[in-house]
């Protein structure tokens, strides 16, 4: 496995987290925690349930404030305490609840927050509905319920309603929580083919999961984090599935010095 | 659906209803609605539908149909207000003691000045979206749950209201004020068939372009068919509506009174309809507005998206707090101007106005199919349920029915509506 060749000419990382902490009543969820991420690579994090992970990746897209440490994109220091400021950073999230609002249908979920209005300021429902089909013949071509509530889609079409808001308004940071959790193997599959895609138009990716085999598939490196504090990172070439578990379980590092 | 097990490879037929478009619960309310008018009209030996007593009807729907309007919105993102019919009341208060008080006695603008009314209307306006502003905050930013926060305000304000007045019938009121009472305001037969001409043309072009931005972006648009009956059914109901409130004759001795006020006497055999009552414009104005804001702004958009899932509008970069103190503030406006017609129509202020209000309007939304739990209700639902909670109280007032049976009546419609509502969101599948 070579390294992304955006992170072996030392580049400005994309993103960088340093030393970010965050506590909910007394309780550290995330302690000192460093973490960074180079354009065109995915990066997998990876931990038990509580581990941090969910709650690290939602300082980066707004949903929580860090209290300490602080958050670089392309070098310079950025302020994040909201998801509209995340958004001004092109950073989306894919959350593992989809955060949809179900009673509104695809369009409406899409461009939630960022609706396209006429020049009257009225919001442009055709437009938007266009455009998602637009999107959507690209994401799943097999996707028809244009005009119903979301509520009425099936996993895989609310997963993919979720994937295109995030994807549409040129994201150049995507964050990904447990995407392919609720789907079944074939849109597993397709998602894992996005991630691909992507990744070749050079954003950065942090993505989130339980399944080691979608990580090691899809990511260039690991990330591996218990109990609020980061384990290790490691290329995902120099180690093997079970140094991982080992990561994850005992929280221990490989031997080698083949760290990051 | 039934009727795709007997049609085998074949696509389903869609049905008249689903070509309309037209929404079935809708469709199901008026039909409840029509059902009940006949009931009543024939109990009543044919007094129920005539033009006086379906004047009478608009009129007294005004105030609680406004109100009812914005109580959609608060419900839709999973609030409450227990407080309209005491807000009502205080910006009554305000207006009347603005009008019989400050501005003649205070700062020295006569009686009849056509200053009065705009300037005791503002200052209604002000005081309610301030006070609906204020609940909002408490709710949104302090976390305090609307329940409490408008059940405070349900005894906090009509004490306010009480406070300022001394606890005194506050009238006559302005005559410009009056206006918009009901019967001392109408347009008369020939601006009414003007507005309704206007009415008909704007309803006609609505569907029109709607049909037009559909087909500019390629979507399948309904049979033409379909639009001209939609079309139809809407100019029957404007026009129909005009005719009838055209139809309603002032009183032989209030025309000659008329006529003397303005030095003239009243010609032989000289007729003339009341035409459209003022509070009822206002009121589609309202529902027209609101309609707008729920449909076609990032506002509703927002609404409707916190009422769905909060963390998700949250996530999506909604400010969901300063949401909810616009929702309350707006809201509190539509009281004020719900008190403008109420206290309006009875030419005064008293201290009892709007009691229970605050149960007319929710039951009013909910009977209109907003639903408690959020995301979902309508506009012309709740100005619908408002029409049927009023024409079921006076029709039963008509009939004769004991006070206590009325009351009885009322509440089990309430609960009956709901548990209909819930079967048959169970039917069509969760949102609709």
């Amino acid at each position: 496995m070579t390294l992304n060749p955006n992170r072996a000419a030392g580049a400005t990382p994309l993103v960088e987290m340093r030393d970010v902490s965050i506590s909910f009543g007394g309780i550290r969820a995330v302690d000192h925690v460093s973490l960074d991420l180079h354009a065109g690579e995915v990066v997998g994090l990876l931990g038990h349930n509580g581990a941090g992970k969910s709650t690290l990746i939602k300082c980066l897209s707004g949903a929580y404030r860090m209290d300490s440490g602080e958050i670089r994109i392309n070098g310079e220091k950025a302020e994040i305490h909201n998801p509209r400021d995340a958004r001004r950073y092109n950073i989306e999230t894919i959350y593992q609840t989809l955060a949809l609002a179900d009673n509104l249908d695809a369009a409406s979920n899409l461009f939630l927050g960022r609706e396209l209005v006429t020049p009257l300021g009225f919001v442009d429902d055709a437009r938007m509905e266009a455009e998602t089909r637009r999107i959507m013949g690209r994401l799943n071509p097999n996707f028809r319920k244009f005009k119903v509530p979301v509520a009425a889609l099936s996993g895989g079409q609310r997963q993919s309603v979720a994937i295109a808001r995030a994807v549409y308004f040129n994201a150049r940071i995507l964050i990904m929580d447990e995407p392919t959790a609720a789907l079944g193997p074939q849109e597993t599959r397709m998602v894992g083919e996005l991630i691909q895609e992507l990744k070749r138009q050079g954003l950065g990716i942090f993505l989130i999961s339980h399944d080691i085999h979608d990580v090691m598939d899809l990511c260039d490196r690991i990330s591996v984090m218990k109990n609020g504090v980061l384990v290790g990172s490691e290329q995902v070439g120099d180690v093997t599935e079970d140094e991982i578990l080992g990561m994850i379980i005992l929280g221990k590092k490989p031997e080698r010095a083949g760290a990051v | 659906m039934s009727d795709t097990a007997n049609a085998p490879g074949a696509a389903r037929k869609r049905s008249f209803i689903e070509t309309l478009e037209i929404d079935t619960r809708l469709l199901g309310m008026i039909g409840a609605f029509v059902v009940l008018c006949l009931v009543f009209h024939f109990q009543t030996d044919g007094r129920f539908l005539t033009p006086r007593n379906i004047f009478t009807l608009a009129i007294q729907t005004v105030s609680v149909a406004i109100m009812a309007t914005g109580m959609v919105f608060v419900i839709v993102t999973r609030h409450i207000d227990l407080s309209v019919g005491s807000l009502l009341a205080l910006c009554s208060a305000v207006m009347g003691m603005m009008q019989v008080v400050v501005l003649p006695q205070m700062m020295g603008i006569d009686f009849g000045s056509p200053l009065i009314a705009p300037v005791a209307i503002a200052a209604g306006l002000v005081v309610g979206v301030a006070i609906g502003a204020f609940n909002g905050w408490l709710i949104g930013y302090l976390g305090i749950p609307s329940f409490i926060v408008t059940l405070g305000g349900l005894l906090i304000w009509r004490n306010v209201a009480w406070y300022l007045t001394s606890g005194q019938t506050i009238g006559p009121l302005d005559q410009t004020f009056q206006l918009f009472g009901g019967i001392n305001g109408t347009i008369g037969p020939f601006w009414s068939w003007i507005l309704g001409g206007v009415g008909t043309a704007a309803a006609l072009w609505g569907l029109w372009s709607a049909r037009r931005a559909k087909q500019s972006h390629g979507f399948a648009v309904k049979p033409v068919w379909a639009e001209l009956v939609m079309g139809g059914v809407l100019s029957a109901a404007i026009l129909g509506f005009v005719a009838i409130v055209n139809a309603y004759e002032v009183p032989a001795a209030r025309l000659r009174r008329l006529f003397e006020a303005r030095g003239e006497t009243l010609p032989e055999g000289y007729t003339t309809g009341y035409g459209l009552p003022i509070s009822v414009l206002l009121l589609v104005a309202v529902a027209i507005a609101m309609t707008v804001i729920a449909k076609r702004t990032r506002f509703g958009r927002y609404i409707f998206a916190t009422g769905g899932n909060p963390d998700a509008a949250e996530l999506s970069g909604i400010n969901t707090r300063l949401l909810t103190v616009k929702i309350f503030a707006l809201l509190g406006g539509l009281c004020a101007l719900s008190a403008v017609v109420a206290s309006a129509r009875l030419t005064n202020h008293a201290n009892d106005i709007g009691t229970l209000d605050e149960l007319r309007v929710i039951a009013a939304a909910v009977i209109g199919g907003t639903a408690l739990s959020g995301g979902m209700g309508t506009i012309y639902g709740a100005i619908l349920g408002a029409i049927i909670m009023q024409s079921l109280q006076s029709g039963m007032a008509m009939v004769g029915v004991d006070a206590p049976f009325q009351n009885i009546v009322v509440g089990s419609v309430l609960v009956l509506a709901v548990l209909i509502d819930i079967i048959y969101r169970k039917r069509t599948g969760g949102f609709k």
